[in-house]
């Protein structure tokens, strides 16, 4: 009975020792954070990078776009982040926080575009959609059927009821909650853009910006849409049962699943990858990863990371992020965002 | 019962023998007997066809994980590209790819050749480094070597994608399915134990995925977690139960332990977050940090049944001590403590198992992260087995499904094991009075 005690204390003890000495030590890998969306992309760099290079493969959490960039601009040090992948801009209030707790000097990089899709099953017909019946479809309130500049809560049940030309279908639509970056880019680039087909909700953005964004942005809550959660694999597994319900989520898991779904048209643009390409379908979104100039020189392979991330085998048009549902920037865009990294330019101000 | 007054409400009834009563009875009683039985039986049919209706599911799945497609690639290792100076960064790309041309010389045009490279898996050409960095002799020879196949031919081979879908909506094209076709039928496709998936790290290509980061890092999180949990929930308990006086603070500290073995587990993970890592500063993402936070979850399990061992020790075994002149402590270090060990062992198992299947602290304290280097350490990032489910689940390569449930089979193999650990523990050193 002693001698089991004593060992405990021995082991208690060596674990203790062991755990101090490491903990105060230096960081010697890469620390990403951030967006869901960007992960799938940053992980496969991630994984090449370590495998060809002589650095420790970089340790990369999800955490969201507005989670990573708050734990990124917590400050400079090892403790702190590297790098954070967003799939939306930086905002100003972030942008203030980060300068206000030391971190100046952010390196901005856009690395593509994401789509993202209105799937259904492929047993049922694609639809054809426009934005416009996407916001009528969607929106908590919508504008008077009968004319007028009045809004009414969203009085449409089926598919027919938003436009005459589409499917005698119940709305039902399968999408990703208020903390996900996708319901973000979705509700600014669909509903958005649908509801600025109404010129005096237009007109309102100018007059009262809170106004206009709450019309926009809310999605309506009395069942039709669905919040499915952030796991997009159950969304297509969902539709797959369900032939009559639509899923929102990013072009890679269309991408991946092919055979089981099916994109929407927008607009009369089908989301294929040379569509979003082209810019031509049109709620596809930026994606980005910032990166701490403090850290660059301190933390071993981040240059080297930048340089794996910003070559053509990677984000080009043939690399193998674009196998991943990664859609590449022009050649343009990527020379400037290529050119900035090697010059380790700043992020002085959001213009 | 054999007193049984007659009730007297009819008087023919008087005459009436108990016997006869019980008797008359005896048929429903047997009738309510088996009915009781019945319905303790469809329960247990019940769960059991859930359980086994869940590792169908999970088995059906995920048993093909064990398998992984190997192509069989004659290499020719050039000593030109092989240049004794860079071995380590040489073109083993263009090895793999001058090999794959070599066995369809008739393919051409930029885009085929794109969709012939992509049949093999990216990690055929540090399978070739490490062959030629190993031995290198090698160089100048043509080699057979099996590499693995890219997760789409994985998955076609398995049968998990229809062949007969239209050429647009399948990840495989008419061209490639034909030139599937001609390495089966020269041998060179075959299916072969997936060893990469025991002994490999996580990645983003399934075929080069594996649990054994996630297998290290459960195990040093829970190395963490035993020795912090077990000695302080048994001094906790031995205290409490042995030492302290009743009063209504000891009332307060045993409603307090009951309460917050019932607490969520993310509540522990925020404390975790605020504690461990902002004000101590430890790592993020680090198994160290990990097994303090599960080490709080599971202290109340531990004392609980800690203590409930203790309490079944007879009081005579403690005053016979007490009588012969054992102090206090050598009462309870001497004879309590090792015939309560046994309960006290079954329930720190109990709750290490617990502890084992948590992902939700986890994610508070950074471990739910991509890690592909396998830990050697406790203060290395690490994720851990559940951890890794969680994040395949959410992959969007259609492989990683028959992954995901593979790994549950290994989390279930373990937590088995331990449940199993803890029954014949009790069963072998438990003493019954």
């Amino acid at each position: 009975m002693r001698k089991f005690f004593t060992l405990m204390a021995v082991v208690f003890l060596m674990i203790a020792l062991f755990g101090s000495a490491s903990a105060g030590s230096g960081r010697d890998y890469i620390n990403i954070v951030g967006s869901s969306t960007v992960y799938p992309f940053a992980t496969v760099v991630a994984e090449q990078f370590g495998k060809s290079t002589s650095f420790k493969t970089p340790k990369i959490e999800s955490t969201g776009s507005g989670g990573g960039l708050k734990l990124f601009c917590a400050g400079v040090g090892v403790e702190h982040p590297d790098i954070t992948n967003a799939s939306r801009r930086i905002k100003q209030s972030e942008f203030d926080r980060c300068a206000q707790n030391g971190v100046k000097e952010i390196i901005e990089v856009k690395i593509g575009y994401d789509g993202i899709v209105l799937a259904n099953s492929k047993k049922a017909a694609p639809l054809k959609l426009t934005r416009k019946d996407i916001f009528l479809a969607l929106a908590k309130d919508v504008p008077d059927p009968k004319g007028g500049e009045a809004l009414i809560p969203n009085p449409y049940k089926t598919w027919k009821d938003v436009n005459p030309s589409l499917p005698d279908k119940a709305i039902e639509v399968l999408g990703p909650p208020p903390t996900s970056g996708t319901r973000d880019a979705f509700v600014e680039l669909a509903m958005e853009g649908g509801a600025k087909s109404f010129t005096w909700i237009k007109a309102m953005k100018k007059k009262d910006k809170k106004a206009y964004k709450a019309i926009c942005h809310t999605v309506r809550e009395d069942g039709a849409y669905v919040e499915a959660g952030e796991n997009d694999n159950l969304i297509v597994q969902k539709l797959e049962a369900n032939p009559n319900a639509l899923g929102i989520f990013g072009f890679s898991f269309l991408d991946q699943n092919l055979d089981k779904v099916q994109g929407s048209y927008v607009d009369a643009v089908e989301p294929t990858f040379e569509n979003i390409a082209e810019g031509q379908y049109p709620v596809s979104r930026p994606l980005f990863f910032y990166v701490k100039k403090a850290h660059v020189n301190v933390i071993p392979g981040i240059k080297e990371y930048l340089v794996e991330f910003t070559s053509n085998k990677a984000w080009g048009p043939e690399g193998y992020l674009s196998e991943k549902g990664l859609i590449p920037m022009p050649d343009t865009e990527r020379k400037e965002f290529h050119d900035s990294v090697n010059a380790l330019s700043t992020l002085t101000s959001l213009k | 019962m054999n007193n049984a007054h007659p009730n007297g409400i009819s008087p023919a009834r008087k005459k009436e023998r108990t016997l006869d009563i019980v008797n008359r009875g005896l048929g429903k009683r047997y009738r309510a007997e088996r009915r009781f039985r019945c319905y303790g039986l469809l329960a247990i049919v019940v769960s059991m066809v859930f359980l086994s209706l869940l590792f169908i599911s999970i088995v059906g799945k995920g048993y093909s994980a064990f398998l992984q497609t190997f192509v069989k690639l004659d290499v020719f290792l050039d000593p030109e590209i092989l240049d004794e100076q860079s071995l380590a960064t040489a073109d083993y790309q263009g090895l793999v790819k001058k090999s794959l041309r070599g066995m369809f010389p008739d393919v051409a045009g930029r885009r085929d050749k794109r969709m012939l490279y992509r049949m093999v898996s990216s990690g055929a050409s540090f399978q070739l480094r490490d062959l030629v960095l190993t031995q290198p002799d090698v160089i100048g020879q043509t080699l057979p070597v099996w590499v693995p196949a890219d997760d789409d031919v994985d998955m076609l081979i398995k049968g998990h994608f229809d062949r007969n879908v239209d050429e647009g909506q399948r990840r495989l094209k008419d061209k490639q399915l034909a030139w599937i076709d001609q390495l089966s039928s020269e041998d060179r496709i075959k299916k072969k134990f997936n060893t990469t998936f025991f002994t490999a790290g996580d990645s983003r290509e399934p075929e080069l995925a594996g649990i054994w980061g996630a297998v290290a890092g459960s195990f040093f999180t829970l190395v963490v977690t035993l020795v912090l949990s077990f000695p302080i929930g048994v001094a906790a308990a031995v205290y409490l139960e042995e030492f302290a006086p009743k009063n209504r603070w000891t009332d307060l500290i045993e409603v307090n332990i009951n309460n917050l073995a019932a607490v969520p587990s993310i509540v522990f993970g925020l404390l975790g977050l605020a504690v461990f890592l902002n004000f101590f500063g430890l790592p993020r993402s680090a198994p160290i940090v990990g097994g303090l936070v599960l080490a709080l979850m599971t202290l109340p399990v531990v004392i609980i049944a800690s203590r409930s061992a203790l309490k079944a020790v007879p009081p005579s075994i403690r005053e016979a001590a007490l009588g012969v002149g054992a102090s206090q402590m050598q009462m309870v270090a001497h004879h309590v403590l090792p015939l309560a060990l046994p309960g006290m062992l079954t329930g720190a198992i109990i709750g290490m198992a617990r502890a084992l299947g948590e992902t939700a602290p986890l994610l508070m304290i950074g471990m739910v992260a991509f890690i592909v280097d396998i830990p050697t350490g406790f203060t290395d990032p690490a994720t851990a087995l559940p951890v890794q489910i969680y994040l395949w689940a959410d992959s969007p390569e259609r492989a990683f499904v028959e992954r995901t449930s593979a790994a549950i089979m290994v989390l279930l193999v373990f937590l088995i094991t331990m449940n199993a650990a803890a029954v014949i523990l009790r069963k072998r050193f438990e003493k019954r009075w």
